[in-house]
């Protein structure tokens, strides 16, 4: 069966130029499927975060083109991008970045709550349904700065599936995780894929992590030098 | 209510930090509060010098002004010769001609209040060997009432009584000190071409103007047309009060344009206390405003350390589907309960300071404080409080807007 195409990009190319200008990423075109699990992996400085910005719609300073699904986002206005990543990507970064101020279910809320599309005693619900699904519930009315930094992630990754986007995007999940929270983590991506088809692309540097996944796309001086 | 998500992220940055919202919405609060009080101050000052000029003066005054002598061969063309003249006064009379027609007229419209016809007399007080000059006022004494609302002044007597006593006069304080003269006694008045009267003091009064009671006093008009050796035609102005004073320049030249006699307002008449008045406002209105603008830069500064503690959480709202419009909604929203909560306790203040200061003794005719609660200033108060917030919100709501959450992220 064809796989449908979520994500393309075509000749991407970034430029830095502070301290000097300098090629961060050179000619990058692939394709990622619907409910895949893929990972960027590279040495330090290779491009892979960069690159990561670039797909997530935030950094629109790049050559070539990006597609997310069938619709072209190069060139588009930041207010239509901010409601294309609202709707279609979920986040999660290395240090969680949670709101401190609000509670772990406030955290989960505020994205859906930005949608609208659902009233706020639906969204409460649901907010409940993900945190519980990484398990994590019985923590839904701490402050988030309240939580050990495995928990916060875990939260940080509910909240990037609220809305169910098609694509979630992660820097480095498990950046500073213990191997107990990694493996939680990697499962929940496994079964994120698999059960719901949302599409995973995370940036890595755990050899381990990337393994686990479906496909490993390898970057080195903004090159793209081996997809498997 | 259900709050939206912008107003909810808003609302808890305030109650998260009670004590910066607090301190910022007191700067509001002091601001807002001396604004109303001094623009109040100044009003009420403003009114009560108004009012007491009122008592001595109408808001316009019809007369007969003096004309020069021309010369009787024009001269048409400069080189021609030239006729040299002494220019000289040259009424024959300064009574004003048909003014029964000219305040008949003035009554039929609309904005007039108050018509009343007088004789300005110049003439002496006489009592024993001491005399004082002054200048009396014959008057319809009713239709004076209403325009300057003598009753008010008065020490002793009734206006009243000038109706029954047909020689009555109703004098300044001043002068009854000085002629050593009470209620009921009699006083000797001399004109300016020399008739002499004796007239009954029914009253005494006294103005703000210490310069007035010594000099000032009300007869029968009658009695002054008598001290002119005139008829009972001869009237030298015509006093007419409005609706708003601050009207009186626009129908003064209104007014000059139907009449061949001079029209003066009462502003034109006391440019003095007008400038003074102006430069009140000025003074006063520059000093609140700068209070303002101090509270001003305390919401700046609260919402500009907002900003930089939560960069963030602005980059991942951002990221999370938050448009630059967001941020600034946000912020907006927490420098508009801010001000909104200090303008509120700024009006309390106002009050309470309005409150005070109209309590303070101050002697004269007015005696306490002349200060009120003006609910315009209040109004323009609360409105400005609100709006300076706002604006002071905006400019570093602006800054995080853009904001770039890669930037963020990078760290």
């Amino acid at each position: 069966m064809e796989k449908k195409v979520i994500l393309q990009t075509k000749k991407i190319g970034k430029y830095f130029y502070q301290p000097v200008k300098f090629k961060a990423l050179d000619d990058v075109s692939f394709k990622v499927f619907e409910s895949e699990f893929i990972t960027m992996v590279g040495k330090s400085g290779s491009g892979k975060s960069t690159l990561l910005y670039i797909l997530s719609t935030m950094d629109t300073d790049y050559e070539g083109e990006l597609f997310i699904g069938d619709e072209k986002i190069t060139g588009q206005k930041p207010n239509y991008l901010a409601a294309i990543r609202n709707k279609n990507i979920g986040f999660v970064f290395q240090f969680h970045y949670l709101l401190p101020e609000f509670t772990c279910l406030k955290n989960v809320m505020i994205p859906a709550l930005k949608l609208g599309k659902f009233s706020p005693q639906e969204i409460e619900e649901q907010a409940y349904q993900k945190l519980d699904l990484l398990g994590i519930k019985n923590q839904a009315l701490k402050q988030a700065s309240k939580l050990s930094g495995g928990q916060q992630q875990r939260v940080a990754i509910a909240r990037a599936l609220i809305n169910h986007p098609k694509i979630i995007m992660c820097d480095e999940p498990t950046g500073n995780l213990d191997s107990k929270n990694t493996s939680i983590v990697l499962e929940t991506f496994h079964q994120l894929s698999k059960e719901f088809g949302q599409t995973i692309i995370a940036v890595t540097h755990d050899n381990d992590f990337a393994k686990a996944s479906n496909r490993i796309i390898e970057l080195a001086d903004g090159k793209l030098i081996h997809t498997t | 209510m259900k709050l939206n998500v912008n107003s909810e992220i808003a609302l808890t940055h305030l109650l998260t930090r009670k004590r910066q919202t607090m301190i910022a919405a007191m700067g509001v609060t002091v601001g807002i509060g001396i604004f109303i009080f001094m623009i109040s101050l100044v009003v009420g000052f403003n009114n009560y010098s108004d009012e007491a000029l009122f008592k001595a003066e109408p808001h316009l005054r019809i007369y007969q002004d003096d004309t020069l002598s021309r010369p009787l061969i024009k001269q048409i063309k400069p080189d021609y010769t030239t006729v040299i003249i002494n220019p000289k006064i040259a009424n024959l009379s300064n009574t004003l001609v048909n003014p029964e027609k000219i305040i008949a007229d003035l009554k039929k419209q609309d904005d007039i209040v108050t018509v009343t016809p007088q004789v300005s007399v110049n003439i002496f007080y006489n009592n024993g060997i001491s005399q004082i000059n002054g200048e009396a006022s014959g008057v319809n004494i009713l239709e004076a009432n209403d325009m300057f609302n003598i009753e008010s002044t008065m020490l002793a007597g009734d206006v009243r009584n000038l109706l029954s006593t047909s020689n009555g006069i109703l004098i300044g304080v001043g002068i009854a000190e000085k002629l050593n003269i009470q209620l009921h006694d009699n006083i000797n008045i001399t004109s300016s071409i020399g008739v002499v009267k004796m007239m009954k003091v029914e009253g005494i009064f006294k103005t703000s103007n210490s310069n007035i009671d010594l000099t000032k006093s009300y007869i029968n008009l009658a009695i002054s047309q008598q001290l002119m050796k005139k008829s009972s035609s001869y009237l030298t102005d015509i006093l007419v009060n409005i609706e708003d004073p601050n009207d009186a320049p626009k129908f003064s030249k209104q007014l000059q344009n139907s009449t061949i006699y001079k029209v003066e307002d009462w502003q034109a008449a006391n440019e003095q206390s007008m400038s003074n008045k102006k430069t009140r406002q000025v003074m006063f209105g520059s000093i609140s405003l700068a209070i303002l603008l101090v509270a001003a830069f305390g919401i700046y500064n609260i919402i500009n350390m907002t900003i930089k503690e939560k960069l963030n959480d602005i980059a991942i709202l951002k990221a999370t589907g938050f448009s630059g419009k967001d941020v600034i909604n946000i912020f907006l929203k927490e420098s508009l309960i801010m001000g909104i909560i200090g303008t509120s306790f700024g009006l309390l203040m106002a009050a309470g300071l309005i409150k005070f200061v109209s309590g303070i003794y101050i002697g004269g005719d007015r005696e306490y404080f002349p200060i009120g609660y003006e609910s315009p200033i209040f109004f323009i108060g609360a409105i400005l409080g609100v709006l300076i917030t706002l604006g002071a919100g905006y400019i570093p709501a602006i800054g995080a807007a853009k904001i770039d959450p890669i930037e963020i992220f990078r760290k």
